[in-house]
C-alpha cells in the first residue's frame, strides 16, 4: 500500500501496464518529455522509451484516429487529449470510427483503446478547460465511459479499460486530481466496468454522482445527516454500461433520486438516471426525481464559476426539498 | 528527407515543377522508356483482365441497381489502371485501407464481388472483408480513414513488421484536415504509409478548381517533408511503376508517400447523382478517348501482344459475376441478433435488454396473427 493521489495512482497504472504489456502506447501532447500537463505520465517515457511514451504533433482527431489504426492492428494504444474542451476536434474520429469500427468490421476487428482526458470545472481555467462532455459520449454506441472518484477507483478503473477489449473514454475529474490522498495497493487490481458502488446506505433519499461531485456530496450529506436525513450515495463510476440494478435497488427502497453532476442538465447523464428511476421504481417513489446540475450555458470562466458549479449547499437544499416534498 | 535520398522518378517529375509521370501516351505507344517497368507479357495481360473484370462487374453492379436489386453504389468507372496497379504491388501481408472508390484493388487483397454486392444491397457482413487479410472495411467518412493508416503504419513500424500500408482518399478529400494531420503524423513518424489521391476531378459535382489553389494535389506533400508525384492516372505502367517504387521505398523504412493519380471519373458519384448538371458531355467525350482500358489495349496492339477475344472473356466474366450476385442475392441470413451483436465484445446489459423487448415485440406481433 501505498497513499497516492488520483494522479499518482493513474500513473501507477499506466506504469503497471506498460510494464506487463508491450503492446502498450501512450501518446498524445506534451505526455513525453513533460509527463503532461498534470504530470499524470510523468517519468513513463524515460522508464519505457520514446517509441512507448512520446509526444504526438497537436491534433486530437489524429491523436484518436492513429491510435484506432493501432487498435486494429496489434496494439493497445492509450491516448491523451489535454482537456475535456480539447476532445471535440476528435469527435469526428470518436463517433465515425472508433466507436463504429467494429461493427463495421463484423467484428474481425477490435478496438482495444482508451482516450484519457481531463475534465470538469473548478480550476479558474481558460474557456474549454471546464466542460464535462460525458453525455455526449455516453450517447454514442460501441464506447464505454469511465469516470473515477478517488485514486483506488481511479487505478483499478483504468486498468480494467486498458484490458477492455471495447475502446474506453476515461474521464479524469480534474479538480481532485491532487485534493484527495488514499491508501492504493502497489499490485495490480482491476475493478469492473459498468458496476456502480453503493458509497453509504441511506433510506430517505438515493444520490446519484461520480467523479468530483461525489466529494461535493459527501459534504451535503453530513449537512442532510445533522438534519435527520438519511441519504444513499451511489458512484456510478461507470457512465456507460450504467449500472441500472443498482439505481434500481437503491431507488426502490428511498422512493426518492437526485442527480448530481457538473454537465449541463437537459440531455443529460442527469436525465437518463430519471429515466431509469421512471422505468424501473415509478410505483415506489414519494417525490419527483430531480437534476441537481450545471445549466444548458457555457462553464463561465473563474468570476462567474461559483454560480455554475455545483456546491455542497445546493446540493443539501435539493436533498431537503426532495424530502420534504 | 533529402532531394538525393529520393527514388529518381520523385526527383524527375517534381510536383512544384507540376509534372507529371507518364509512360505511354494516349495511343499506347511508349513515350517514356526510360521508365518502362520491366513486366512480361503474361503479367500485362493478366493486368488488363483484372482492369477489364473491375469494368464488367462495374457495368452490372450499376445495371443491377437500376433494376431495383442492389442499393446505391459507387461506380470506379475510369479509374482502373490505378486499382490494379496497386492491387499488383499489395501483398498479402500489406495493409489496405480504403476509401470507397478502389474495387479492384480490393479485389486484388481477395476480397469477392460477392461481398461487394453484398455491402451494396445493404449488409455490413459484405463490407466487412472477412476473408481478406490486413484489410480494413470501406470508409465512407471522408479521408478519416488515413489517421487509421498512419496508426497501422506505427504499428506495424513498432511491431518490427515488414510491411506496407496503402490508403486512398478522393481530390475532395484532400479539403479536409485529416488529410493534412495524417500526411503530417505520417511524415513526423517516417511510418510506411503510402497514400494515394485518386484525383478525378470531380468531388461529387464540385471541381478540383472549387477545392484548392495548388498547381496540383501531390505538391501538398511537399509541406509535410514527404516524396509525393503526380501520375497519370490512366496510364497503367506509370500507376505500377508509382506503387512499385512507393512501396519499396516504404518497406525499406524511408517513411511515408504521397501519390497523386490524375485521372477521371467516368461515371457517376454514385448511382445516386447525375453528372449531366454539372459537367460536359465534351469534357466526358475527351476523358472516355483515354480511358485506361483503350490505351492498355493500344499498347498490347502496338506490340503485337494483344491476344484478348473480348465477346469469350465478357461472356466468361459476365458470367462469373452474376453467379456472385446470385449468391449475395440469395443471401437472407440477416437477422436482428446482428444489429446488436456486433457493438461490443460484451454486450453490455441495455443492449440485452433493448434486444430482449425488441424480441417480446415480434412475440406479440406473431401470436396476434
Amino acid at each position: 500500500m501505498s497513499v497516492m493521489t488520483m494522479v499518482q495512482a493513474i500513473n501507477n497504472a499506466l506504469d503497471i501496464k506498460l510494464n506487463e504489456d508491450g503492446t502498450v502506447v501512450i501518446y498524445g501532447e506534451d505526455v513525453g518529455v513533460e509527463g503532461g500537463v498534470f504530470r499524470v505520465t510523468e517519468g513513463l517515457q524515460k522508464k519505457y522509451g520514446v517509441e512507448r511514451v512520446f509526444d504526438s504533433p497537436l491534433a486530437e482527431s489524429a491523436i484518436v484516429g492513429t491510435a484506432l489504426g493501432m487498435a486494429v492492428s496489434g496494439l493497445k494504444p492509450i491516448v491523451e487529449l489535454q482537456f475535456d474542451g480539447f476532445t471535440y476536434p476528435a469527435f469526428n474520429q470518436i463517433a465515425s470510427n472508433v466507436s463504429r469500427m467494429q461493427n463495421r468490421s463484423r467484428g474481425k476487428f477490435t478496438v482495444p483503446m482508451v482516450i484519457r482526458f481531463p475534465y470538469g470545472g473548478g480550476i479558474n481555467a481558460l474557456e474549454h478547460h471546464s466542460d464535462s462532455p460525458e453525455a455526449l459520449y455516453a450517447h454514442l454506441p460501441g464506447l464505454k465511459v469511465v469516470v473515477p472518484s478517488t485514486p483506488y477507483d481511479a487505478k483499478g478503473l483504468l486498468i480494467a479499460a486498458i484490458e477492455s477489449n471495447d475502446p474506453v473514454v476515461f474521464m479524469e475529474p480534474k479538480r481532485i486530481y491532487r485534493a484527495i490522498k488514499q491508501e492504493v495497493p502497489d499490485e495490480k487490481y482491476s475493478l469492473p466496468l459498468g458496476k456502480a458502488k453503493v458509497i453509504q446506505d441511506g433510506s430517505d433519499v438515493t444520490v446519484v454522482a461520480y467523479g468530483a461531485m461525489i466529494r461535493e456530496c459527501q459534504k451535503a450529506i453530513a449537512m442532510a445527516e445533522e438534519a435527520g436525513i438519511s441519504v444513499e450515495l451511489i458512484d456510478l463510476r461507470t457512465i456507460y454500461p450504467i449500472d441500472r440494478e443498482t439505481i434500481r435497488n437503491s431507488v426502490r427502497k428511498t422512493g426518492r433520486m437526485i442527480a448530481v453532476a457538473e454537465a449541463h442538465e437537459s440531455f443529460s447523464v442527469g436525465s437518463e438516471l430519471i429515466a431509469i428511476t421512471n422505468e424501473e421504481a415509478f410505483l415506489y417513489l414519494e417525490a419527483p426525481p430531480r437534476r441537481v446540475m450545471g445549466y444548458d450555458t457555457v462553464v463561465p470562466l473563474a468570476q462567474g464559476e461559483k454560480f455554475y458549479i455545483i456546491s455542497p449547499d445546493r446540493i443539501f437544499y435539493e436533498i431537503e426539498k426532495t424530502v420534504k416534498f | 528527407m533529402t532531394q538525393n535520398d529520393l527514388p529518381a522518378i520523385f526527383r524527375e517529375f517534381n510536383p512544384i515543377e507540376d509534372k507529371m509521370l507518364s509512360i505511354i501516351d494516349n495511343e499506347g505507344h511508349v513515350v517514356n522508356k526510360k521508365w518502362m517497368p520491366a513486366l512480361d507479357d503474361t503479367t500485362i495481360v493478366s493486368a488488363y483482365k483484372q482492369m477489364y473484370y473491375e469494368r464488367v462487374a462495374d457495368e452490372m453492379a450499376i445495371s443491377y441497381q437500376r433494376q431495383g436489386r442492389m442499393f446505391t453504389y459507387t461506380p470506379n468507372l475510369g479509374q482502373e489502371a490505378i486499382h490494379i496497379a496497386a492491387g499488383m504491388n499489395i501483398r498479402k501481408e500489406d495493409w489496405l485501407v480504403p476509401a470507397f472508390r478502389e474495387m479492384g484493388t480490393l479485389l486484388a487483397k481477395g476480397v469477392t464481388m460477392k461481398e461487394m454486392f453484398l455491402f451494396y444491397m445493404g449488409n455490413e457482413q459484405g463490407g466487412s472483408f472477412q476473408n481478406a487479410n490486413h484489410t480494413l472495411p470501406i470508409s465512407i467518412s471522408i479521408g478519416t480513414q488515413l489517421h487509421h493508416a498512419t496508426g497501422i503504419g506505427y504499428s506495424v513500424k513498432y511491431r518490427k513488421k515488414n510491411e506496407a500500408v496503402f490508403t486512398f482518399i478522393g481530390d475532395g478529400g484532400t479539403s479536409e484536415g485529416d488529410f493534412s494531420e495524417a500526411l503530417n503524423f505520417a511524415g513526423v513518424w517516417q511510418v510506411p504509409v503510402v497514400f494515394t489521391i485518386q484525383n478525378n476531378q470531380y468531388a461529387i459535382s464540385v471541381p478540383l478548381r472549387s477545392q484548392t489553389k495548388s498547381i496540383n494535389l501531390a505538391v501538398k506533400s511537399v509541406a509535410f517533408g514527404i516524396p509525393g508525384i503526380k501520375v497519370d492516372g490512366n496510364d497503367f505502367f506509370a500507376m505500377y511503376l508509382a506503387y512499385q517504387t512507393a512501396a519499396r521505398y516504404a518497406l525499406s523504412g524511408k517513411g511515408p508517400v504521397l501519390i497523386e493519380a490524375f485521372t477521371y471519373r467516368l461515371g457517376a458519384h454514385t448511382t445516386s447523382d447525375d453528372p449531366t448538371k454539372y459537367r460536359s458531355k465534351k469534357e466526358e467525350t475527351e476523358w472516355g478517348l483515354i480511358d485506361p482500358l483503350i490505351r492498355l489495349r493500344r499498347y498490347m496492339e502496338n506490340e503485337g501482344i494483344w491476344n484478348i477475344d473480348v465477346d469469350k472473356l465478357t461472356d466468361e466474366y459476365k458470367q462469373q459475376i452474376n453467379q456472385q450476385f446470385l449468391e449475395a442475392e440469395q443471401n437472407k441470413a440477416y437477422s436482428h441478433d446482428e444489429v446488436f451483436a456486433y457493438m461490443y465484445t460484451d454486450m453490455p446489459d441495455d443492449l440485452k435488454r433493448q434486444k430482449a423487448e425488441y424480441e417480446q415485440f415480434l412475440s406479440w406481433k406473431e401470436n396476434r396473427k
